[in-house]
């Protein structure tokens, strides 16, 4: 068995095992076979980081297998420089969230850990998957647990939330299923996507798949305006489920622009790059106001996370080295800080049971520990330069730059937007004299809580100080992509 | 060319002799749970299932009766489904029937009789044995859903039932004495050879064909003809729904191809139209009725109509001169959906009856509340159903979708393109509903804490059918190329 293979199986063979045998009476049994199988997820997908060849943007790690021979649908695996750090990104990910959950999930906690891992090994198989039609499988496949995930442990409004989520990411991929399909047929019968990037396709066959596409990952991203399900699912998610979201979920759509959109459908890309630019543009000025005003602070960081996946796809579109990467860069940096906010909040919610910024003031008085984590990542979160979320948009910026300068203008007042909705809720939160009796009583973060917080510090620091190792990966496969998108494909 | 050849029919021979069999036995059995007569009629259905699996592996073509059926690979791989169909059927069917006194002898000769034309009617090559099966089936059905004489609801259902049944019967017949009227014959290979050759009375068949259509359609229950779904799902008792809605399907599958398709490829452009407005007024008009639905029954009678319709979008694309290539994708594609949506179906109403128990119906979706806590086992193969219904993957549903999709899209026709948009909007229509359950089993809390009762059967069957429609699910490959190469050889030959 291959490593993807092993990434991909071993976390969802857990899961469905702690589906069968656990009970609520074994809890604490279940609690640390799932962190082992978690941490064990993680451990498998390192050589992936140790064995990348940089020099190449050809696939590495690659697995091939028949699957459905009828259809000429394969089992075909691989990593290149776009997808390669979502691997490891995603069973991490997976691992702080099994920590988070430790004391706080009491109910069926058995089904609440194996719906993540089950996701976990789902989500590496949307990264990993190199065959159109095995992508469509992993990639609707979250639905199922995220779903429960949102109904079973989420707040008051659960049910809208999921009912939302689900039904907006399979509005938009059903259409997908249907760009697939077209692009079988056109092909000759093959759902190979490296095939498909090679493919000539004429102008008004490449626009109507660009727009299946396009919707599909819009939504997943999510772009403005389609983007109106994320804070729903974000409010009622339990905090593991609002860390899986943010930092891996939203990565699903905007991955599919790098692997489907682009290099598929070049031309169309260019003539509607102005469309997705503009979205961009939007999403990040506009939605950067929208947080400003939120009382709600899992609303609050919801709508940044949509500002900042704004930053992803600008890069994307403007066709430059720095704009790409700096996307990519962006991807990985947020799923550590995003994830990082949501479990602040966490921890926040589950002594008080509140939300609400107005609950709050002088936290840092009766929790100085965890005040200095959670002021930390604010500054994360608004791009402070030295951690992660400075870097991508940074990139991204310069890249812009190219394009030209008023649309790199647009982009940056996010850096204004951003450190004014993160400072101002770290003003409220945690400054300031202590509001109320609740938050006298908050007693600071236990080593659990300590633990996952400072694990995640080293991450976002490390990215901010050090990024050669994540451009280094990316820099010959984004080179080739953008080479590829150059060409156009009409006509031949 | 003429003989008899018995030889061929034997399953359906058997079954006929099974069935009277079971009938006199039964009258000798006190047995308050039946279990001579049931283990007796299981036991020859296997064997009958067992023919035609070897017989479909054989992979000949027979002709038998004087022409007039036809053994061929698709008829039994139809009739061996729909076998199987009853066979989990009946199981299903004997602990909810037991308690409410409808577990007789005639439930299960009559459930017998209903295969036997279903089998009767996928090997047909004549426009009579069409004719015999369906009624054959037909009857047996109206007699099956009238079962629990003292239950008003089920005796309306039964009248409903039986009265737009014959209704359509009459327009069926009706279409197929004008078709005579213009080909000259009643076996479907003559008819296919006389419209090729152009020595027909062209105003005559086409309006032979829109009674036809209209008579399939209310067997298949698509709009406008599926008025009696709702009613008859609902009103008959439960066991009877699951035979009403599992094989019968697939006979009508198969009669629409035997006369759709190899009688009547030739004039293909005239029914294809008719077939294109019945799917897509049946998956908008079935999807859409079936959110408004809280009777669990009546959703699921909607759903089966949207379902329906998915289906006969595969039927659309056309024989284009002699290339079959994009025909019998289609075709093939509708098969495995048909398949796929009855071994998915009857496990929904397998766990219907489950909650069902003594003076209690479990009808209302609110019954479903909680069962995630009642029971996860359970509730977990119920999700698995119902995503299949919906069309997601990792189940069987999700690549009957994608095989009819991709069949449609592969004629490469602005039309079909952007009927398969169509399609795919109101299976989102439709994941609402089916999510709906999941909502109710996982996120309500359970009104009735009480442990659900089953037999080791039904648990052991139901588990196999979730695992079944999960497994076929990740590997669906095998049955999609049965399918395949089922078609192919109906439509060369």
């Amino acid at each position: 068995m291959g490593l993807l293979s092993l990434a991909i199986w071993l976390p969802i063979a857990a899961g469905v095992l702690l589906l069968a045998l656990g009970r609520d009476d074994n809890a604490n049994a279940v609690r640390w076979m799932a962190l082992v199988a978690a941490v064990a997820s993680l451990l498998v997908t390192l050589p992936l980081i140790t064995g990348f060849d940089a020099s190449t943007a050809k696939m590495q790690f690659e697995e091939n297998l028949v699957w459905i021979e009828r259809f000429n649908v394969h089992y075909r695996l691989g990593v290149d420089g776009l997808s390669m750090w979502f691997v490891p990104l995603t069973a991490f990910i997976t691992v702080i969230v099994v920590i988070s959950a430790w004391e706080v999930i009491t109910e069926r906690v058995n089904q609440y850990m194996g719906a993540f891992l089950i996701l976990s090994g789902i989500m590496v198989g949307v990264f990993s998957a190199l065959d159109g039609l095995l992508f469509y499988v992993f990639f609707e496949a979250t639905l199922i647990p995220m779903y429960i995930i949102i109904g079973v442990w989420g707040g008051p409004n659960r049910v809208y939330a999921a009912f939302k989520f689900f039904l907006y990411t399979l509005a938009g991929s059903l259409l997908m299923l249907v760009a697939l399909a077209y692009l079988y047929y056109k092909s000759g019968g093959s759902f190979d996507i490296l095939a498909w990037h090679k493919l000539p396709l004429p102008a008004n066959a490449q626009t109507l798949l660009f727009f299946a596409f396009f919707l599909a990952f819009a939504v997943k991203v999510p772009m403005w305006p389609v983007h109106t399900w994320l804070p729903d699912a974000h409010v009622e998610a339990p905090t593991g489920g609002s860390v899986v979201l943010a930092a891996i979920m939203l990565k699903l759509g905007a991955y599919g622009f790098l692997r489907f959109s682009l290099p598929i459908t070049p031309d169309a890309s260019h003539q509607w790059a102005w469309l997705i630019v503009a979205l961009s543009l939007i999403a990040v000025i506009y939605i950067g106001l929208v947080a400003l005003v939120q009382q709600d602070m899992k609303k609050l960081v919801a709508y940044s996370s949509i500002a900042h996946m704004g930053f992803c796809t600008l890069g994307f579109f403007i066709f430059t080295e720095l704009g790409v990467s700096g996307g990519i860069v962006q991807m990985v940096s947020h799923g550590f800080v995003s994830g990082a906010m949501f479990l602040c909040i966490g921890v926040l919610y589950d002594r008080v049971h509140s939300r609400e910024i107005a609950s709050y003031g002088g936290v840092v008085n009766t929790m100085p520990k965890f005040a200095a984590f959670a002021v930390f990542f604010a500054m994360a979160n608004s791009g402070l330069p030295g951690t992660s979320g400075f870097v991508g948009e940074w990139m991204v910026i310069l890249g812009t730059v190219k394009a030209g300068f008023w649309l790199a203008f647009l982009a940056a007042t996010a850096l204004i937007f951003g450190a004014a909705y993160n400072l101002w809720m770290v003003k409220r939160v945690y400054f300031g004299a202590v509001a109320n009796d609740d938050v006298k009583a908050l007693t600071d973060v236990n080593s659990r809580e300590f633990a996952m917080l400072a694990i995640l510090a080293i991450a976002v620091l490390w990215m901010g100080v050090y990024p050669k190792p994540f451009t280094d990966v990316m820099h010959v496969s984004v080179t080739e992509l953008l080479k590829h998108v150059a060409q156009s494909k009409l006509g031949g | 060319m003429d003989k008899m050849n018995w030889l061929a029919i034997a399953p359906e021979i058997l079954l006929l002799v099974a069935a009277l069999v079971v009938a006199m036995v039964d009258l000798w059995v006190t047995h308050p749970r039946r279990t001579p007569s049931y283990l007796l009629a299981q036991a020859s259905l296997a064997v009958v299932a067992w023919m035609h699996a070897a017989r479909f592996d054989a992979g000949e073509t027979v002709y038998a009766m004087q022409r007039m059926v036809v053994a061929d690979p698709m008829g039994h791989l139809l009739a061996f489904f729909a076998t199987l169909a009853v066979m989990i059927s009946l199981a299903y069917a004997r602990p909810y029937a037991a308690p409410r006194d409808m577990l007789k002898g005639e439930l299960i000769t009559l459930s017998m009789f209903s295969l036997l034309g279903i089998n009767v009617m996928v090997s047909a090559n004549n426009f009579l044995v069409v004719y015999l099966g369906l009624e054959l089936m037909s009857l047996s059905l109206y007699a099956l859903v009238a079962l629990r004489r003292d239950h008003a609801p089920s005796t309306e259902a039964a009248m409903k039932y039986f009265v737009l049944g014959a209704l359509a019967s009459g327009f069926l017949l009706y279409g197929l004495s004008m078709m005579y009227g213009a080909t000259g014959s009643l076996e479907i290979s003559e008819v296919f050879k006389a419209i090729s050759t152009g020595q027909i009375n062209k105003a005559v068949l086409v309006l032979g064909i829109v009674f036809v259509v209209s008579g399939l359609a209310f067997k298949l229950g698509a709009v406008p003809f599926h008025m009696w779904i709702p009613d008859v799902y609902q009103g008959a008792p439960t066991a009877v729904t699951v035979l009403v809605a599992g094989a019968p399907k697939l006979a009508a599958f198969g009669i629409t191809i035997r006369l759709l398709v190899e009688g009547m490829s030739g004039v293909a452009q005239d029914w294809q139209q008719m077939m294109i407005l019945l799917a897509v007024a049946s998956m908008a008009l079935g999807n859409l009725a079936a959110i408004a639905q809280s009777n669990l029954k009546r959703m699921l009678a909607y759903s089966t109509i949207g379902q329906i319709g998915f289906m006969l979008l595969g039927l659309t694309p056309t024989v284009v001169g002699t290339n079959t290539v994009s025909a019998a994708n289609g075709y093939s594609s509708s098969m495995f959906y048909i398949v796929a949506y009855v071994f998915t179906t009857l496990g929904t109403f397998g766990i219907v009856m489950l909650l069902s128990r003594q003076g209690f119906e479990s009808e209302q979706i609110d019954d479903l509340k909680g069962l995630g806590k009642r029971s996860p086992w359970y509730a977990a193969v119920m999700a698995i159903f119902m995503f299949s219904l919906a069309g997601i993957p990792p189940t069987v549903g999700f690549y009957a979708k994608l095989a009819v999709l991709q069949a449609i899209v592969a004629t490469n026709e602005a039309l079909y393109i952007w009927l398969a948009v169509i399609a795919v909007l109101l299976s989102l229509v439709a994941a609402f509903y089916y999510l709906r359950l999941v909502k109710v089993m996982y996120f309500d809390e359970p009104t009735d804490t009480r442990a659900i009762e089953s037999t080791g059967e039904v648990r052991t069957l139901l588990s196999l059918n979730g695992a079944a429609v999960l497994v076929f699910g990740l590997l669906p490959g095998g049955l999609l190329t049965l399918c395949a190469q089922a078609i192919v050889k109906a439509l060369t030959s």
